[in-house]
């Protein structure tokens, strides 16, 4: 299963190490990434693989919105699906 | 691949524009149910009830999880109570939605709909023993819906069926004083009902449907709003495009959530429900939507027109955008529930008589509205006639969910909280329309050729 993992808010050290760290962590491959920053706002956007995951989607999203919540970012993660259905047709 | 700008479109939808499923709704036929003894009926209305929907709510959790969008409620619709009842050797239907209330209590859903009867041409003795437990039967459940056809385009308008709901609908009132006759709020009459609305309180599951169905409805006004406010000034067939494309991305998602229910639930696809369906927080309006296109208040004349095109804008994106459209499809006015509406109420610019205007060209009909407690049941029974003959007329489904607030006068307001939102009192003619009530018997089906 593939999802998008959204990662906004604003821009300090360490946001990319920590947040690929995690999904090291939870045995989650990267397929793709985009980052942009602009005017000390930063958003990321990557392309995961759940296939090898050793948790739960549940526990890897609550995982990952702890992370936020320490960093102060909103990251989530959302099946790639709902966005496909939304912008391709 | 997806841009990153149209994942952030997606999320900033959810987050800011407050786009949402409004409803996963399980319609489950109870035919297999009736009894002639009442009570084992009953058991066997919650049984199936609970059976069929025993995972709704969970797996509407777990969609809600894993798409990251929300999903508001999740709900059930049965068949018409009346055809259930029919069977029963007993007077009193009230054990029925007492045990559609412990069925939904149990399965965690918001609400049940289908404390129902079809009566349009006709009312069988179940009909009118159902219509007549109304008032008891809302005023002592929590989460049963009711609702009467009253008309149709085939048949005719059943004007001893609206000359008895205006009295339901007063007597509905009075058993719900305590709570602002928040009881009407539950109870819908129709003209020209669909078999498979998702939405409540008109809800319930008809006999053409199969033996049980996940309907999705979506939502979505503060996205079509959002959209129209990069077209300021822009022609209107400009505006109907912008609308077209918003509704198509909403249904989308619609689409993929019913597929998912369906395919976890094991129950097969109905129908996904295009209709904007507001709510009182700010940025989720139909009548900002209005406004948006150049209405300095919702209400005032252009009003009609606006709608006519967003009505129709929604549906034709919708379409394409779903296997398998139905329910009410279109743009809800629903006047507590929409923050906008409440608003234009308020100015005194949105009057019931234009709504009644909007209703010819919208999804559905005069709703969510509180009128003085002492306004005549004759009056209400002349506001579903006027609101049933719209319906019965263009060939669409029409509906009045209209609240006589017990002891409220005009400029009194209501709270009702949660999606059901506030109210103004809003004023009636009070100018009797008695004996035009009086009559009865039926209007009959208009000609639907010569049509000039």
């Amino acid at each position: 299963m593939n999802a998008i993992v959204s990662v906004i808010g604003r821009d300090r050290v360490g946001i990319c190490a920590a947040v690929c760290t995690k999904m090291a962590d939870y045995g989650i491959n990267i397929l793709d990434i985009t980052q942009t920053i602009v005017q000390g706002n930063f958003t990321m956007i990557m392309a995961v693989d759940l296939e090898k995951a050793n948790a739960s989607f549940g526990e890897i999203k609550g995982g990952l919105e702890e992370l936020g919540n320490g960093m102060g970012l909103d990251i989530r993660m959302q099946r790639q699906e709902i966005f496909d259905a939304m912008h391709t047709i | 691949m997806l841009t990153q700008k149209e994942i952030l479109s997606t999320i900033e939808m959810i987050d800011r524009q407050h786009l949402d499923i409004r409803t996963i709704t399980m319609g489950i036929s109870l035919l297999s149910c009736c009894d002639s003894d009442a009570k084992a009926a009953c058991e066997k209305v919650y049984d199936k009830i609970t059976r069929c929907a025993e995972n709704l709510v969970r797996v509407g959790e777990d969609i809600e999880q894993e798409f990251g969008i929300p999903i508001v409620n999740k709900r059930i619709s049965v068949t018409p109570i009346a055809l259930v009842a029919a069977a029963s050797e007993t007077e009193d239907y009230v054990p029925f939605a007492l045990a559609l209330d412990r069925a939904a209590q149990t399965c965690g859903v918001n609400f049940i709909g289908g404390y129902s009867a079809l009566v349009q041409k006709g009312m069988t003795e179940a009909d009118k023993k159902l219509i007549r437990s109304i008032p008891e039967a809302l005023g002592r459940t929590e989460l049963v819906c009711s609702s009467v056809n009253v008309g149709s385009t085939r048949a005719g308008i059943n004007m001893d069926a609206v000359a008895l709901m205006g009295r339901i609908v007063k007597e509905t009132a009075a058993r719900t004083q305590e709570r602002d006759g928040l009881g009407c709020a539950k109870l819908v009459v129709f003209c020209n009902a669909v078999e498979d609305n998702p939405f409540m309180a008109g809800a319930f599951h008809g006999v053409g449907e199969a033996e049980k169905v996940i309907n999705v409805g979506v939502s979505g006004p503060g996205v079509v709003h959002h959209a129209l406010q990069s077209v300021k000034n822009a022609p209107f067939d400009v505006v109907a495009e912008t609308v077209k494309k918003t509704a198509f991305r909403v249904t989308r998602m619609g689409q993929l959530v019913a597929r998912e229910a369906s395919e976890r639930l094991d129950t097969p696809f109905g129908i996904v429900d295009l209709s904007l369906a507001p709510t009182p927080a700010v940025g989720d309006s139909v009548a900002r939507i209005l406004e948006e296109m150049g209405l300095e208040v919702c209400g005032t004349h252009g009003t009609t027109a606006a709608l006519a095109l967003l009505n129709d804008a929604v549906k034709k994106g919708g379409v394409m955008a779903s296997s398998s459209v139905g329910g009410l499809s279109g743009a809800f006015i629903p006047v507590s529930e929409d923050e906008g509406m409440i608003a234009a109420a308020q100015s005194g610019t949105l009057t019931i008589d234009k709504l009644e205007a909007m209703t010819c060209v919208c999804s559905v009909g005069l709703d969510m509205i509180a009128v003085p407690g002492d306004t005549p049941a004759e009056t209400v029974a002349a506001i579903i006639a006027d609101e049933a003959a719209i319906g019965m007329v263009n060939n669409k489904t029409t509906a009045v969910r209209i609240l006589p607030v017990p002891g409220k006068q005009v400029g009194d307001s209501i709270e009702m909280g949660g999606l059901l939102g506030s109210a103004p009192v809003m004023p009636v003619h009070p100018e009797s329309s008695a004996a035009f009530i009086a009559r009865g018997g039926r209007i009959p089906a208009p000609l639907h050729s010569l049509r000039n």
